[in-house]
């Protein structure tokens, strides 16, 4: 048994480049917030909450698969860039929902979501580069 | 108002639930260090089980209400995960950090507020 991290072997992976981990967190953010619009839909189409109901619920089921998918990526993006950069660009999908949310369901945007859709942004830009540093 | 405060309040019971996830996961990847074939732990598995019933109550918070309103709210995980690595892992809380948390909050609130 491996007890000691010394004796554990060298990664063995290729790191990815900065472009390619900005690339694939950017494609995460829109995944993302794709698999929350399917999510939305689904649930809107259940009359109550039954796991059968659910278990056929396709675009409910499609939302789960994307989250999933999307949570992998995110990980394997995360291994080797830098959580300053990330972050804000993770942050990204606050802005692709609302926009979904408008052109699919009707919702309105006022000027008091898109300040505070700015500010959680902002938050998340500062958490980022806190968290590089620490 | 277009989004029902319970709807809200599950979004919130959602957030605190996944961000006990994270520990979790965070729990079962120190045990990565060992090898691999440590990736199926208690504590990963508790980690995804967290995560799944935070999904079941997002998902029944965001049947009524917003969209728009509702999933920025997801980003209140980043303030509990903030206490929990305080509390759980030791992690320095700097000012920055604190910043952060009030901004993120700041914003729910703005958002809360035009639901």
């Amino acid at each position: 048994m491996i007890s000691s991290a010394t004796s554990l072997p060298q990664p063995q992976h290729k790191p990815f480049t900065r472009m390619q981990s900005v690339g694939l967190v950017f494609v995460c953010t829109i995944l993302g917030a794709a698999a929350q619009i399917l999510m939305k839909n689904g649930v809107n189409q259940m009359t109550h909450f039954s796991l059968m109901q659910a278990v056929r619920n396709v675009p409910l089921l499609a939302g789960y698969c994307l989250y999933g998918i999307n949570t992998l990526l995110l990980m394997l993006a995360l291994r080797d860039g830098e959580l300053s950069m990330l972050y804000p660009i993770i942050a990204l999908t606050y802005v692709w929902v609302t926009m979904l949310s408008t052109y699919f369901f009707n919702e309105h945007i006022s000027l008091a979501k898109i300040a505070g859709i700015m500010v959680i942004v902002g938050g998340v830009t500062v958490l980022g580069r806190a968290t590089s540093k620490a | 108002m277009k989004t029902p405060v319970s709807s809200m309040m599950l979004v919130f019971v959602a957030s605190l639930i996944g961000s006990f996830g994270a520990v979790f996961l965070k729990l079962g990847a120190e045990k990565l260090r060992y090898g691999f074939r440590h990736i199926l732990s208690m504590q990963a598995a508790a980690g995804v089980a967290l995560f799944l019933l935070s999904s079941v109550f997002f998902g029944w918070g965001i049947k009524n209400g917003e969209l728009s309103v509702l999933y920025p709210m997801v980003s209140l995980g980043y303030v509990w995960t903030l206490l929990w690595s305080r509390i759980f892992f030791k992690e320095p809380v700097t000012k920055s950090k604190f910043a952060a948390l009030g901004l993120i909050l700041f914003g729910i609130v703005l958002i809360a507020g035009a639901g």
